[in-house]
């Protein structure tokens, strides 16, 4: 049944089973921790957690680029913005327990959508009773996901890149002012500056010692 | 044939897989580490005999070279001091800092290919696993930075934040480049694929990207003249200013660990990595001198590394504002433009697209 081997799978076992648990724990961390730089920290351990369960199942290519972009760009961005801010936690506790309906909601309708959508699939043709199989030793990640996303999902997922761009373009455009009286570098100009610009070299003759 | 050696070489192939990797590793990061010793002192000696003096010239060991001992007396004398907590110090980020810088600059050595037969993991992936432990070097810093509880130290995790996530695009955006000429993000592939002679290694086809790449690769290294996370003139020491002793070895190891790093890597997408430079010539390609070695990929990593040393020499460092201006401005069009000049390149079928495995 399962080609590795059965200690492997096994182990493929014990491993899901602990980095789970840790994605659960570094989950509940960011949402309990009272730093805000300790709620990142949780986040970036929680998508590390889910990497390495991504690599249990051989999707490799999604496991190192959740780790590459939302590590190490995206939670980087997160850590500098929290870092900076000067946060009375105290200020920010009074009244949070008023809308703490609206997050219960909230939570609820998102986990009733999710159950909705695997049961009215079907469990999207899923047989939990299977197991995992690993693929043969050639399977390629990579490549399975570049083929269904140039040919299959081409659209969906130039649109998100449009979505992403106009996000990134509006982003600039609302934060780019220009204030009059501030004093910049016009770095064009100083490159293009000439030595005779600045400098003049002048011939004088010498002069007869009186 | 009953010599000690050929017992040892019997029992090694029937150890298991797994102390097999296990002894790899160790033997790959210790000889990691000793490398960073040496390359210290190479470093203080290069750049002393640029600057018309001699570098450290006292220490010896074993009645060697004279200063040769000098990077062993370092490690003692810091491993024998104190490491000072700072009392407003976020203490547990604060030890942790070091650590994290470390791991990633010595994890990434498992997929890195030292000889053709050699490599720890033949990983499929492993262009975006290097890609991927080397984002993951900044928070080190950054940790380092913000749990110190210093002003200077919290700057320079700021700047070095904003800088490695500039250059990251720029570093990326030079590997997909590497990914295209190759075809493959198995390291071992992408060098098998560069094979031919000196002209057939991807810095021919893709110079734009290799200079970016070279550039992104002092700029992740924090080395000079991208040092403002450090910028000891203006921000004393940056995120490490408040650590002492070991802890700031640990710092001093991760900068240097990546710099042989970032070296090695050079070498292996840009310079045929283990490939000799004479395979392909008449004459002297059928000789020994073109068989493909580990040799050649030292001698690769020791050019770039005395690259790093040079830089350090001559440039006078970057304003935060320039290097944003670089890497965003500069660099990362740079790339773009090549790769859709490598587009082209594939279209028309010349230089690594000429190649069998392109068909």
């Amino acid at each position: 049944m399962h080609p590795t081997g059965e200690v492997e799978a096994v182990l493929a076992e014990i491993l899901f089973y602990v980095f789970a648990t840790l994605l659960v724990a570094g989950a509940l961390g960011v949402i309990t921790a009272r730093n805000p730089v300790y709620s990142v920290l949780f986040l970036v351990f929680s998508f590390i957690s889910s990497a390495a369960i991504w690599l249990l199942v051989e999707a490799e290519f999604l496991a190192l680029v959740l780790v590459l972009v939302y590590v190490g760009a995206v939670m980087v961005l997160f850590l500098f913005v929290v870092m900076m801010l000067d946060i009375n936690v105290a200020e920010l506790k009074q009244g949070f327990t008023r809308f703490a309906w609206l997050g219960w909601s909230t939570a609820l309708a998102l986990i009733g959508e999710i159950t909705a959508v695997i049961w009215g699939h079907g469990l999207g043709g899923i047989d939990v009773n299977r197991g995992f199989v690993s693929e043969p030793a050639n399977y390629s990640n990579t490549m399975a996901i570049g083929q269904v996303l140039y040919t299959k999902y081409l659209y969906p997922f130039e649109l998100a890149s449009v979505v992403l761009v106009v996000a990134i373009v509006a982003a600039i455009a609302l934060t780019l002012r220009r204030r009059p009286g501030v004093k910049v570098q016009d770095v064009s100009r100083q490159v293009a500056v000439r030595a005779e610009d600045r400098l003049r070299i002048v011939k004088i003759s010498a002069e007869k010692r009186s | 044939m009953h010599t000690p050696i050929t017992h040892l070489l019997a029992l090694w192939g029937t150890l298991p897989d797994i102390i097999r990797t296990v002894v790899w590793i160790l033997i790959i990061s210790i000889a990691v580490i000793l490398c960073v010793a040496f390359l210290t002192l190479w470093e203080r000696k290069v750049i002393g005999w640029m600057q018309l003096r001699r570098g450290p010239n006292r220490v010896r060991i074993f009645g060697l070279l004279p200063g040769f001992g000098q990077p062993f007396a370092d490690v003692f004398k810091l491993l024998t001091k104190e490491v000072i907590v700072p009392s407003s110090a976020n203490k547990f980020l604060f030890r942790l800092a070091p650590a994290l810088a470390l791991v990633p600059a010595l994890a990434a050595w498992a997929v890195i290919p030292l000889s053709p037969a050699l490599v720890v993991s033949k990983a499929n992936a492993g262009l975006l696993y290097l890609l991927a432990l080397s984002s993951m070097g900044v928070y080190g810093i950054i940790l380092a930075g913000w749990s110190s509880n210093s002003k200077y130290a919290f700057l320079g995790a700021m700047r070095s934040a904003a800088q490695m996530v500039a250059y990251e695009i720029a570093m990326g955006f030079a590997l997909v480049g590497v990914l295209m000429a190759s075809g493959s993000m198995n390291l071992g592939q992408i060098v098998g694929h560069q094979q031919g002679g000196m002209l057939a290694w991807n810095w021919f086809w893709l110079f734009p990207l290799f200079v970016v790449y070279l550039i992104a690769g002092v700029a992740e290294t924090n080395r000079a003249p991208f040092d403002v996370a450090e910028g000891e003139s203006e921000i004393v020491a940056g995120f490490h200013v408040e650590y002492s002793g070991i802890a700031f070895a640990l710092f001093f190891l991760a900068e240097y660990a990546n710099m042989i790093l970032i070296s090695a890597l050079t070498a292996v997408f840009f310079f045929g990595g283990w490939l000799s430079p004479f395979a392909g010539y008449p004459v002297i390609g059928t000789t020994f001198l073109a068989d493909p070695s580990f040799f050649w990929l030292g001698l690769k990593v020791f050019v770039f590394l005395f690259l790093f040393l040079w830089f350090r020499a001559t440039f006078p460092r970057y304003r935060y504002d320039q290097i944003m201006r670089l890497g965003w401005k500069t660099l990362i069009p740079v790339t773009l433009v090549w790769i859709c000049v490598e587009m082209l390149m594939s279209v028309v079928h010349i230089g690594p697209w000429a190649k069998p495995w392109f068909h």
